[in-house]
């Protein structure tokens, strides 16, 4: 099954049969698949559908349980990641592998040949990333870079082995339509020079945008193999999820009711060297609304949230307001009793514990706001399992949230449906503010869709949200109100319907055309 | 061949509990095979290092005696690693709350009082706490690495028991033996029960475990450790405080740490000496681990190694060894427990072949 019509030995790949079973359930089910030398080919499907299972395989991270894989011709058993990579295949993961405490140069030459210096290595790196639009620097700790740089590193590391096939795991999932189209030429650029990429995405613009050719998987099987620019986005989107996707109704959420939310010139300095200084942020969000947020990863976003949610105080109490009462220096507990509810941009290790069940991942963020349901025993403090595990229950219910057993650890749930979950953890309480990082970044589209209209609907029921997110689509689909955030300034509000994709991405570049606010021409 | 660790996708519920099992079976088999190759008969050697000691009613009072301290350490380290600070100097809190809780029974020999027990435990509890404020302060305050700061204080407190019994608190009447004072019979810790010399350190370590075994498993505060252990980030989330828990962590273990110190001295020893303690804050690491965290398994661990300890004594009257075997045969025991508890987690790979070959074959 290697080709339509083309002789096996010209492709770069052809996978056949293959299938991975996990105890009797099928990852994977007989899949077949080839890609050729020289092109962009898609890997379409929802969270949960295979993909990730197959790339594994393909990248030796997983031992497939039957099938084969033919690289350039001859079978082949990829048996580890560097057997990969001396093949020549190349991979950028959705979830970074990267040290956080090493620097970009010292990340890459862990998956080198040892016995090449590091300051070779970044020389390479620093030149490679320039020579493909994708600038870094090799001396900068990973954990001081935002997701979209670390994305990079991924991609040089990969392109470092000069591999002749790169997978790419949903690559755009964190840039902006810059930074995308920035990615996108460097994808022609590689395609131009005879290498493939496998490119996971659930983006359908994008891919029928510069795919070539598409494979669709769902619930581990392939459903179509097709040209994307011969479909609609709808009918790739019936391939994907076996039934069309919900449309994200924002109507009747315009009506402006009370300020709920309100930061006043809010500036906070940053914590660490490289994380953005918050300057003069004034917002308003009110009941009614959703105002979000759009701006290029790494501009202050994760810094807005801190001192929005109180995760990390002010020092002023009256900077940050919820529903008219001062709260800059309170903590986040306090906040959520006045009403408001946070979803972090990180899933795992900041809004969820991975190893923790989902009732426990409950409680981790309502252990306070929902004291009297949860916890008994007075100063002891004991939890009341069979309540939290009830709540949990009935979020999973409402959310649609799928996974395996009663109360699995958060870490076995794809990130669509622990995303669902981390959303449905706060609409359970109906919070009259909801501040949201990135809520469908990495997910599948049945759930983004989900989730958003959730959001949607939580402004209609008369709550104010704040939504920060990198993800134009999302800003479009969901906003009421607009702002963009560009080093750590916040740009003018303004109605959804007054702004284009164009005017949005001036913005970004800090091209505000800044007619100051009422308010700031009051201070001063 | 390559040999790689793979996380299993599920963890076997039958062999999480069989596993200690099947550890201290292997160790029987290969503390045998190692008796044997000493020219020792296996199975006399086995008998007097595991059951003799569990045989007599006086033996057993001496594995109580051993186990308190190791157990009612380890507990009080097991919620310290567990919320992710790496407290290694339970060793120094045990002097110093020895030392702490020994103020009143050397300095102020003339009071006697019922008051002076209970005074002593809460002084050696509070010098043990204070010892691990140390570095608590620091790596709260200064973030400096707990672990080196508490390792390094366990030789300052060494050396301060050392001066202290040689200098200033030496018995006037000892004959100048570096020791001090001997306690008062209103300062010493009495015998759980008649039949022998176990001291209330014992019913100490079994309640700390239970209550520390409580907390972890049914309250908010059990929760919180857990959540700060796993993800600071997660934990700032929930609104707790890092900063709290290693000053929480940090004194809770000095606190049991010290009063297992001080009811060793007033329950066993009975005076200040130079040395006090033959590790048990270092062996009492090994216990935390060997029990899981888990304070009721850290139960069941410090009597095992307190068993090692006790049937090594045995065997080297006995069979006339030295002490080495005994520390290779509590090192089988680490080794087996600690490979059974992984091999439940992941299961071994074996890649046969050879991958540059294969990779070599695919290009060419």
């Amino acid at each position: 099954m290697a080709a339509e019509g083309q002789p096996a030995n010209s492709l770069l790949l052809a996978v056949g049969q293959l299938t991975k079973l996990f105890g009797t359930f099928a990852a994977c089910d007989g899949i077949n698949l080839d890609i050729r030398p020289g092109e962009i080919h898609a890997l379409l499907g929802e969270n949960g559908a295979g993909k990730s299972t197959l790339v594994k395989m393909l990248f030796g991270v997983l031992a497939p349980s039957s099938g084969q894989i033919v690289w350039q011709g001859q079978p082949v058993r990829i048996t580890s990641p560097s057997a990969a990579r001396k093949l020549g295949i190349g991979m950028v993961f959705q979830h970074f592998s990267l040290f956080e405490a090493l620097t970009v140069a010292e990340n890459i030459a862990l998956s080198m040949d040892p016995g090449v210096s590091l300051a070779r290595i970044a020389k390479e790196a620093s030149d490679l990333s320039h020579a493909y639009g994708l600038p870094l620097d090799p001396h900068a700790h990973v954990a001081d870079l935002s997701v979209g740089e670390r994305q990079r590193i991924e991609i040089v590391r990969a392109l470092l082995q000069n591999p002749k096939l790169i997978i790419l795991d949903e690559p755009t999932s964190v840039l902006t339509p810059q930074e995308a189209d920035r990615l996108f030429e460097t994808l022609n650029k590689l395609k131009a020079e005879g290498r493939s990429v496998l490119y996971i995405s659930h983006r359908l613009e994008e891919v029928q945008r510069i795919c070539d050719r598409a494979t669709v998987l769902r619930h581990g099987k392939v459903t179509g193999a097709c040209d994307p620019r011969q479909e609609t986005p709808s009918s790739l989107a019936r391939m994907m999820v076996g039934s069309d996707v919900a449309h994200v109704s924002a109507e009747g959420t315009s009506s402006k009711g009370a300020v709920k939310l309100e930061a006043r010139h809010l500036s906070a300095v940053a914590r660490t060297p490289f994380a953005v200084a918050l300057k003069n942020i004034c917002l308003k969000v009110h009941a009614g609304e959703v105002l979000a947020i759009a701006g290029v990863a790494g501009n202050g976003q994760g810094e807005l949230f801190d001192a929005l949610s109180g995760e990390y105080p002010v020092a002023s109490d009256d900077v940050i307001l919820i529903s008219d009462k001062p709260v800059g220096t309170r903590g986040i507990n306090a906040r959520r009793l006045m009403g408001a509810g946070f979803v972090p941009e990180e899933r795992h290790g900041h809004a969820a514990v991975s190893a923790l069940s989902l009732s426990d991942n409950l409680i981790l963020a309502r252990s306070q706001s929902d004291r009297r349901a949860f916890l008994g025993g007075g100063p002891l403090g004991l939890i009341r399992q069979d309540a939290v595990k009830k709540a949990a229950k009935r979020i999973s219910a409402t959310m649609d949230v799928r996974k395996s057993g009663e109360n699995p650890p958060a870490g076995s749930l794809s990130g669509g449906n622990l995303q669902k979950f981390i959303v449905g953890r706060e609409l359970d309480r109906q919070p009259t503010v909801l501040i949201v990082n990135q809520p469908t970044w990495g997910v599948d589209a049945g759930a983004a869709s989900r989730i958003r209209q959730a959001l949607v609907d939580l402004a209609k029921s008369g709550s104010a949200v704040l939504v920060i997110s990198q993800d134009l689509d999302e800003i479009f689909e969901v906003a009421t109100e607009i702002a963009v955030i560009s080093e750590g300034k916040l740009s003018d509000i303004y109605p959804a319907s007054d702004l284009s994709r164009e005017k949005i991405g001036l913005l970004m570049g800090g091209m505000y055309g800044k007619t100051e606010t009422a308010e700031t021409a009051h201070a001063h | 061949m390559r040999i790689e660790l793979e996380r299993r996708a599920g963890v076997s519920k039958l062999f999480s509990i069989l596993s200690p099992f099947i550890a201290l079976g292997l160790t029987l088999i290969f503390g045998g095979i190692m008796f044997m190759m000493l020219g020792k008969d296996p199975i006399a050697a086995l008998y007097s290092f595991f059951i003799e000691p569990l045989t007599e009613v006086w033996s057993l009072h001496e594995l109580a005696i051993k186990a308190a301290p190791l157990i009612l350490i380890a507990v009080g380290l097991s919620v310290c690693y567990r919320s992710n600070n790496w407290n290694i100097g339970a060793e120094g809190q045990f002097i110093m709350g020895a030392i702490a809780g020994s103020i009143l029974p050397v300095v102020f020999y003339e009071w006697q009082s019922p008051l002076v027990l209970p005074l002593m435990m809460l002084l050696g509890m509070l010098g043990g706490a204070l010892f691990a404020g140390i570095p608590a302060f620091l790596k709260a305050h200064l973030n400096t690495n707990e672990i080196l700061t508490s390792l390094m204080l366990v030789y300052v407190a060494q050396l301060f028991l050392d001066w202290l019994v040689r200098g200033p608190w030496r018995n006037p009447g000892g004959m100048n033996f570096p020791e001090t004072r001997t306690f008062d019979a209103t300062a010493i810790l009495p015998e759980m029960i008649a039949s022998g010399r176990a001291h209330w350190g014992f019913g100490f370590a079994i309640i700390a475990a239970i209550l520390v075994w409580f907390m972890m498993r049914y309250t908010l505060k059990g929760f919180e450790i857990t959540v700060l252990g796993q993800s600071q980030r997660a934990g700032r989330f929930a609104g707790f405080s890092s900063r709290k828990m290693i000053w929480f962590s940090m004194l809770l273990s000095g606190a049991l740490a010290g009063l297992a110190g001080i009811a060793e001295v007033s329950g066993a020893i009975q005076q200040l000496r130079p040395v006090i303690s033959p590790g048990y804050g270092f062996t009492a690491i090994i216990v935390a681990f060997l029990g899981r965290l888990n304070p009721l398994g850290i139960v069941v661990a410090g009597l095992v190694l307190a068993l090692t300890y006790l049937g090594g004594e045995a065997v080297q009257v006995s069979l006339q060894i030295s002490d080495k075997p005994i520390r290779v045969f509590q090192g089988l025991l680490l080794f087996f427990v600690l490979s059974c508890d992984t091999l439940i987690h992941y299961k071994i790979r074996m890649m046969w072949y050879d991958l540059s070959e294969t990779a070599g074959k695919g290009t060419r």
